[in-house]
This record gives C-alpha cells, structure tokens and sequence, in this order.
C-alpha cells in the first residue's frame, strides 16, 4: 500500500505537466539540438556532415571569436562594474541624503528618471542613441561644436577606435538604473541604528557608506554584479541596432557572432558552437548565482 | 548650501539621463527643411506631425502595436497561468526532486537564445509555425514561465498551511484549493508577475526578429530595429520612429511604477 502522503504528492505531479512539456520543448530539446547541430557541419539545408569536434578546434585559432570576448569584457565593464560602483553612490545620495534632507517622494522622482532607460526596448534605445551619435549632425557633436569643442567631433560608431567605447556609454546608460533600485531596496533593508551609531561616534556621511552602506549591501553588490555579467555576455540588440558588429568586427560579440554565423555566412555548425561555448559560460555563472543565493537564503 | 550641492548635481545627473528622450521628441515633431537648417538642437520651427504620422502609415505602425499587445498580452496571461501551476506542484506539493526540477527552470531562463535560434527556427519551420505570433507567444510563455516558476515556488512555499488545511476539510481537492485559495491570495504577486512578462516579451528583439519575418506580424521593437539597421531613414523620420517606439515604454512606465519598483527587487534579491 502506498502511504498517503507519498501518493498526495505524486498527483501533484500533474500540475507540473504543462510546464515541463512546455520547456522541454521549447528549451531543452532546441538547446539539445544546437549541441548537435555544433558537432556538423551543415549549411542549413541539406543533410548536416558530422565532423566531430572540429568547429570547437577552429574556434581556438578564430581571431574573431577572441576578439568578440574581449569586447565583452568591454561590455561587463559598462554593464557590470561601472553601473555597480555608481550605483552604490547614486543610491546612497537619493535614499539618505536627498531623501532625508528634501523627503522620499523627491528621491523617487530622481530615481524614477535614473531608471527610465530600463524599460526601454533595447532597440530602441540603440536607435535612440545611433541617431543622437550620427556623425555628421548628429545631436552630441552638433552639441560639441556649438559649445566650441570642433575638436572633439567624432564619428562616434563608425571609427574603430571609437565604436567599442561608444557602445560601453550606450549601455551603461541603460543599465545604471537597475542597481540604483536595487540597492535603495537594500537600503530599506538596512537596522538604521547603525547609521545612528556611526553618526554618534563622529563618522561623516563618506565614512558611514563605506562602513556602514556598503558591507550590509554585500549580497545585494554581488547578485547585481553576476546578473548585469550575464546580460553582459548576451548582448545583442544594441550591437545590432548600432554597428552591426561593425566598422571592420570592432563591435563583435560572441551573441552577434553566432548569429552572423546561423543567418548570413550559413555556417550553422560553426555558429552553434559558439553559442554552446557562450551557454557555458552563462551556465558557469549562474551556477554560482546560485549557490550565492542559496548561502544568502540560509543565512 | 552644501546640501542644495548635492541636490543640483543629482539633478543635473537625472537630466542628463533624460536629455536623450527629449531630443528625440524634439526632433520628431520638425520638419525635414527645418532640420537641415537649424540642426538637431533647435527647437522646432514650425511644429509638425508630418514625421510621425508619415512614419506610423508607412510602417502600419498600428498593426505592429496590435501584434506587440495581442504577442505581449497572450504571453503574460499564459506565463502566468503555467508558473502557478509549476509553483503549486513544487512549493506546495513538494513534488520529489524539486530543487532539481527548480535549478532546471532558472538554468532555461538563463540560456542564451542565441543557443536556442537555430533549432527553433528550423523546428517551427518543420511544423508550420514559422513567422507565426502562436510560435513566438508559445516559446516566450516558455520562457518567461521558468523565471516565473523559480520565483514562485519560494512565495508559494511560505504560503500559510492552516489555508490548505482548512480547504482541505471543507473538501476542496487540489484544482479547487489551487483556483479558489492560492491563487486569490497570491493575487498581488501574480499581478507583478504578469506586468513584467507583459514588459519583457514587448521589449525582445532577438528571437521575435529570426522568427518573425512578414510586416504583418512583426513586434514594435523589431520593425523599428530591423529598419534602423537598414539605415534608409532621414533625420526627422528616425527620431519620429525612436519617439514612436519610446511613447508605449514610458505609458508602461508611468501606470506600472510601483509594480515595476517591487518586481526588480524580487526577482534580485528574496
């Protein structure tokens, strides 16, 4: 006889069909199949030509799939570090400084237009900025010149010098927003007899956030940091929209690189195995997410 | 005086976060001849709509917000429906293996797509399903139900047990106690939940843009991306085409603030 208990929870197995055969079919099998399809070589059409591990081996000598991960690190920095650091400070200022002195309602508005870029479409947000960037009368060099800085007139997305670095301020202001709401969320969180004791032994308001704010914000700091990483290494609307990986593979990333791979050069296999290679590093930063998260919940 | 500093320079900073916004409204509403006179800085000399209303028929910009509400709407509504029924089997029922289960829902919502296009391009091609909204209301409800599924079972798994315990006695089988007990007291979660799959599926480009191709059913954010990559556009139809797409996100924006506030932190930090 099956105890009752043991025979309550597997009924309750049948709520979980819908959802399991729903991401069975629309991830896991998919994600299976690009494995696969990474291992072939295969034009698309056709019947795909097992070759093993080959497209991996390429890979390793392709100077266009490392450079595609070096301008990601590029894009961790304005999407992870920078947004993170400045992130900290601005909602420090808005949550006890300006929300203290001038009220929360004041602070939520500043905060309100801090976060506006984020819900945006990526798209269009990139086509936003490709315009204000244009290089001939585009808004910031129209807006450079009539101040008197000519000099500093640029072609902001089509020089390869440039390109990268434009694309990074694009980013990081879409993303600021996102750890400022955060972290002030945190900041709720936080005992403020802490701050009132910091404040008694004589400690200034710098002092308390680096003492006080900023280690009770540790777990906050960090979830932002691997979640902004994340979106970091999947980027791929903004490239699209402003360079197109472009001028001369300046812009590339590993997400653009696949896709050039699967739509335009129809080298399936070889573009399958560069989205594999980016899942894992996507999966070897959520499985730390993870255990993060899980410390944080037992704790 | 030091603390209006700081007040000015915050302000100056949230400013500065919105110049974009106001250039681009700036300019959508010029016409092209003031334009190539006076520059993107200007204030519009006379004010036109020419740009955008030329702009909304020649992309049949209605049809497109129909498809971003019907692609958007379906989605939330589904997703939603799908992760309370995940959520109940895993964080009330306790089904075996769950974290298991659950570390397999975060890891689907964590994959690339770019991992995921080929085969989806060539599978809803296989079964008739290519450039459809049912392919790609199908696989967001997917996606979004794995965020949604991970997040849940941990609210669902506090959820009170005397509840379950009395619907249990008055006779409520499980369908009942999930339609008539959990579900109307999780009410205020699952409304963030369906405002930010409803955001989320609006604001994706990559897939709906490989797996949507005709005008008839291409999303706002990928006609707008799709033409912008094409760069055809002159200056005061580009910034009538970003306002355009700019306008529904900032609506979005203004009704949904407070959901929007509660559900970043949610899904961040529990």
């Amino acid at each position: 006889m099956i105890p009752p208990a043991l025979r309550d929870r597997g009924s309750y197995l049948l709520f979980l069909l819908p959802g399991g055969l729903l991401l069975l079919a629309v991830v896991l099998v998919p994600f299976g199949m690009n494995v696969g399809i990474s291992l072939t070589e295969w034009s698309g059409a056709g019947e795909p030509e097992w070759i093993g591990l080959d497209n991996y081996a390429r890979l390793l000598s392709d100077g266009t799939f490392w450079a595609s991960f070096r301008h990601n690190v590029g894009l961790v920095v304005a999407m992870a570090v920078l947004p993170t650091l400045a992130g900290l400070l601005i909602a420090a200022v808005l949550f006890d400084y300006i929300g203290r002195h001038f009220g929360m309602r004041a602070a939520a508005v500043l905060r309100a237009c801090v976060y506006l870029p984020q819900v945006l479409p990526v798209a269009v947000a990139g086509i936003v900025w490709g315009w204000v960037l244009a290089p001939r009368d585009g808004a910031l060099n129209e807006l450079l010149r009539a101040v008197g800085f000519d000099a500093l007139a640029g072609d902001w997305l089509g020089d390869p010098d440039l390109a990268l670095w434009s694309v990074m301020g694009v980013l990081l202001w879409i993303q600021v927003g996102y750890p400022v709401v955060i972290f002030m969320a945190g900041m709720g969180r936080v005992d403020p007899s802490l701050h009132e004791a910091a404040e008694l032994d004589g400690a200034s308001w710098w002092g308390r956030f680096r003492n006080v704010t900023v280690p009770q914000l540790r777990p906050e700091v960090f979830v932002v940091l691997l979640t902004c990483t994340i979106a970091a290494l999947k980027v791929f609307a903004p490239i699209y929209v402003l360079t197109r990986g472009g001028p001369g593979g300046a812009t590339t990333v590993p997400s653009y690189y696949s896709f050039q791979n699967f739509f335009e050069r129809t080298r399936v296999g070889y573009g399958a195995a560069v989205a594999t290679v980016l899942t894992v590093l996507v999966l070897v930063l959520t499985a730390v997410f993870l255990r993060v998260q899980d410390r944080g919940a037992r704790r | 005086m030091r603390r209006h500093a700081v007040l000015w320079s915050v302000v100056v900073l949230a400013v500065a976060m919105l110049v974009p916004f106001a250039i681009v409204a700036l300019n959508a509403v010029k016409t092209p001849a003031d334009y190539a006179a006076n520059g993107p800085l200007a204030v519009p000399d006379p004010v036109s709509l020419d740009a955008l209303i030329a702009f909304w028929q020649r992309v049949d910009f209605g049809r497109k917000l129909l498809n971003s509400v019907v692609i958007s709407g379906s989605v939330a509504v589904l997703a939603v429906v799908v992760s309370v029924c995940n959520a109940y089997a895993l964080g009330i029922g306790r089904v075996r293996g769950r974290l298991w289960i659950l570390v397999v829902f975060l890891v689907a919502n964590t994959l690339p797509q770019e991992a995921l296009v080929y085969p989806l391009y060539f599978l809803t091609n296989q079964v008739g399903l290519y450039d459809t909204k049912t392919a790609v209301i199908v696989i967001f409800t997917a996606v979004q139900a794995a965020f949604g599924t991970y997040l849940l079972t941990s609210t669902l798994g506090e959820f009170p047990r005397e509840l379950l315990e009395a619907a249990r006695i008055d006779g409520a089988g499980k369908w009942q106690t999930l339609v008539r007990v959990v579900v109307p007291v999780s009410r205020p979660t699952l409304s963030v939940l369906f405002v930010f799959f409803f955001i989320w599926t609006w604001n994706e480009f990559f897939l709906p843009m490989v797996l949507l191709i005709s005008n008839d059913n291409q999303t706002v954010p990928v006609a707008l991306g799709v033409l912008q990559g094409q760069r055809m556009m002159d200056a005061t139809t580009t910034g009538a085409s970003a306002l355009l797409g700019v306008l529904p996100a900032v609506v979005f924006f203004l009704v949904f603030q407070r959901a929007l506030a509660r559900g970043v932190t949610a899904g961040a930090v529990r």
